[in-house]
């Protein structure tokens, strides 16, 4: 076989599994905007926030202690103790949880039936505040995440290929445990969305606000649900992306990677996310892979707008999304 | 009655309001933002510094030093907006900390006439003072630091590196570029292959450039990153398992920061610095004493003696030493920002003078004249011992070609003092 082609084999792959952490990002977008038609700007700080309280929870720092600190006189940084992994997974969650119910009771049940582009704003507002709160919270130092999860190129698939091809894939252990997660996760949501009665719930409050309370669905219990739903898929990116680069401010930059995703896979659809981050991973791969030399490199950031936009072009919609036809 | 009370509420506002100082020194920090884990250690450096002249030694020359914090979030529009507010009180320098904001500043400062210090990034060429007479990039540049880094493979090859290869993965922007000129230039001169490998801003995302990296299998990799780009690529390092050793970055791409995510299998990793590093110098003592101790410090005092903790003060104390410079020269002690260009125009760092400061060997020895605002080019290589959590110094202090980059500056300078109608002269 070329060796062009087993380069570009590995490349597809590599792809695939980039495609899979960006979706992981993208999937917390459509949740919120297929609950509450919120195109919620604040996802990528909700990771970062996740991250940070999970980190800190694992190593045992004392929330807000440089204000406190500053404050009082004192000197405390850490609790002395750590955290399992798993058991400050679960605290994060319930972190996670609680700051649902506040961004819903303090700012979005005071603005239902507002236009998108106010409850937009609101969430702009929103990322900002999180982003100083959560500098104040657990500080702006670079942390290492480390919650057991593999790292570096997996034996198996390079020992494999190199066998086949005489040339050894490379493919991050990480990638494959994200891709797995990302499956486990997309087939949870979609259960709970169809065949549960909070999730039918939750699509008839994306249909229509009004006829969802009149048939007496609680708008609030609601929005809490998803907000904690979307908070629970951003603290998975935030664990993904912050074991490849430690846990830093830089993290909420990861909601550039899913507005392609977004934009190719529709807003309101949970399997879109996920085909439109494969072919979002896939399709800048290969283009710098192919052309990239030719271009000077650095080519991924715009192709997946440019692939994007071919999409929406012949499906404005998204590959997924759902048609919206208003009569007059 | 009514006179009365205008004349207590003046009096009142005199009292409480701050002590006026002479010597203001405007730190243009980035606490907030995907960098401030950068920026905070820097500032702080570079405030207890001044802070440790005003508590040990009662300010410079019997001046105190007042100092203004100003956050740019490493963004260039925020940099420029601190510059317009915060010049007019009679700010004596600026470190921008950031060649975007620094490419902005320099008409405007130069107009203004208050010297800019990009100690190691900005403009290279503007280590010609006969065209940019305000600006100032002592003790290296960009353009040394390539050269340092070829030097280093040199001495690790027995000095000869022709047919190697050397990929350079770089930010993509002005400051990720900065180094290619005189790669391509020191690639003709030894005969290495160069391939470049641009990385988009932020850098999160690098699989494409490893797995490239790790097809064309280069004998040594270079880099010119910042923020979350220098974690992620020693990562993709470490995963496809390229020798640690061979990786050498600029000095951004060189701080405990950088290591951390990749922990103990960053071990060997390699980064320029043109100062010392670690906290076993006199001066930190005092700092501790004076600064730290005293509740007086700029941050949480847990910086102390990082990478970018010295870096920022060694820019205060070569700021310091051009301002005792200038006293000299010009006889008064509240000196203005056009005698301190004049000061850091004349500065000459001796051993002898650095370890009366208290950090004997902690920079290069160095002399500024109006033809060089950039020093010798002198720099050294440092290596991340992960057992021991530090860089370590593994050589001394060397130059860098100044055959290759002498050339280089002149041609890029004169080019600018051609589009911006600037006389060069001296």
């Amino acid at each position: 076989m070329p060796e062009q082609l087993v380069f570009a084999m590995e490349v597809f792959l590599n792809g695939l599994m980039a495609g899979v952490l960006y979706a992981l990002v993208a999937l917390g977008f459509v949740l919120i905007y297929k609950a509450s038609g919120i195109f919620n700007y604040a996802q990528g700080v909700m990771a970062l926030f996740a991250a940070l309280t999970l980190v800190g929870i694992m190593e045992g720092q004392v929330p807000f202690a440089h204000l406190i600190n500053a404050m009082l006189g004192t000197e405390i940084h850490h609790f002395g103790w750590h955290v399992p992994g798993v058991l400050a997974i679960l605290f994060t969650m319930a972190v996670m949880v609680g700051l649902a119910w506040i961004v819903n009771t303090l700012i979005f049940r005071h603005l239902v039936n507002q236009e998108p582009i106010i409850l937009f704003m609101a969430t702009i507002g929103l990322a900002y505040f999180l982003e100083g709160f959560g500098d104040i919270m657990w500080g702006a130092d670079i942390k290492k995440l480390d919650v057991g999860l593999p790292q570096g190129i997996n034996l198996w698939i390079d020992e494999t290929t190199f066998n086949i091809f005489d040339y050894g894939f490379f493919i991050d252990n990480l990638d494959i445990v994200a891709t797995v997660v990302a499956a486990l996760l997309v087939c949870a949501l979609v259960i709970f969305a169809q065949y549960t009665k909070q999730g039918r719930a939750m699509r008839a409050v994306a249909d229509d606000h009004q006829a969802a309370l009149s048939v007496g669905i609680s708008l609030n219990f609601i929005w809490v649900m998803v907000w904690s739903v979307a908070g629970f898929v951003a603290l998975v990116a935030g664990i993904m992306w912050g074991t490849k680069s430690g846990v830093q401010f830089s993290l909420s930059l990861i909601a550039l990677k899913a507005l392609p995703v977004l934009m190719l896979g529709g807003f309101t659809s949970i399997p879109g996310a996920i085909v439109g981050g494969l072919i979002i991973g896939v399709g800048e791969k290969l283009f710098e892979f192919g052309f990239g030399p030719m271009l000077g490199g650095a080519t991924e950031n715009w192709f997946a707008y440019v692939l994007a936009l071919i999409f929406l072009v012949f499906r404005p919609q998204g590959l997924f999304g759902e048609k919206i036809i208003e009569r007059v | 009655m009514k006179k009365t009370l205008i004349t207590a509420a003046v009096a009142a506002m005199v009292a409480t309001g701050p002590a006026l100082a002479d010597l203001t020194i405007v730190d243009t920090s980035y606490r907030t933002g995907p960098y401030a884990a950068n920026g905070i250690p820097f500032s702080d450096g570079y405030q207890d510094y001044f802070t440790l002249l005003n508590e040990r030694d009662g300010g410079i020359g019997g001046e105190k030093i007042n100092i203004v914090e100003c956050e740019t979030g490493y963004n260039t529009e925020k940099g420029v907006e601190c510059y317009e507010a915060t010049k007019g009180e009679g700010a004596l320098v600026y470190q921008p900390l950031s060649t975007g904001i620094t490419y902005q500043l320099i008409p405007k400062a130069t107009a203004d006439g208050i010297p800019l210090h990009t100690m190691g990034y900005g403009r290279t060429s503007a280590k010609n003072g006969a065209v940019f007479k305000y600006v100032f990039n002592y003790p290296a540049n960009y353009w040394d630091g390539a050269s340092l880094a070829v030097s280093h493979i040199l001495e690790q090859n027995g000095g000869d590196i022709s047919g190697k290869k050397i990929a350079l993965v770089y930010h993509n922007s002005a400051y990720g570029k900065e180094p290619i000129r005189t790669l391509e230039e020191l690639s003709k001169k030894h005969g290495f292959e160069l391939s470049l490998l641009p990385v988009d801003h932020p850098g999160q995302e690098q699989k494409s450039q490893w797995l490239q990296i790790r097809r064309e299998k280069p004998d040594n990799v270079l880099m010119w990153g910042w923020g979350v780009m220098n974690q992620v690529a020693i990562q993709e390092a470490v995963n496809i398992r390229f020798p640690m050793e061979n990786f050498i970055g600029i000095w951004w791409s060189g701080s405990e920061n950088d290591v951390k995510a990749a922990g103990d299998k960053a071990n060997g990793y390699k980064a320029l610095t043109f100062h010392n590093l670690g906290s076993d110098y006199p001066v930190y003592a005092d700092i501790q004493q004076y600064v730290v101790d005293a509740g007086k410090a700029a941050g949480a005092g847990d910086q102390v003696g990082t990478v970018l903790y010295n870096r920022g003060m060694y820019a205060a104390m070569l700021a310091s030493e051009a301002i005792k410079t200038a006293q000299e020269i010009h006889g008064v002690s509240d000196i203005t920002s056009q005698q301190m260009r004049d000061g850091m125009e004349a500065l000459e760092m001796t051993e002898a003078k650095m370890e009366a400061i208290g950090l004997p060997n902690f920079g290069p020895e160095f002399k500024v004249s109006c033809e060089n605002h950039g020093g010798n080019g002198f720099g050294a290589v440092s290596q991340w011992d992960a057992a021991a959590g530090e860089f370590k110094l593994i050589t001394e202090y060397y130059q860098s070609d100044q055959d290759v980059i002498q050339p280089l500056v002149e041609e890029d300078s004169a080019a600018f003092a051609s589009e911006n109608g600037i006389e060069p002269g001296c």
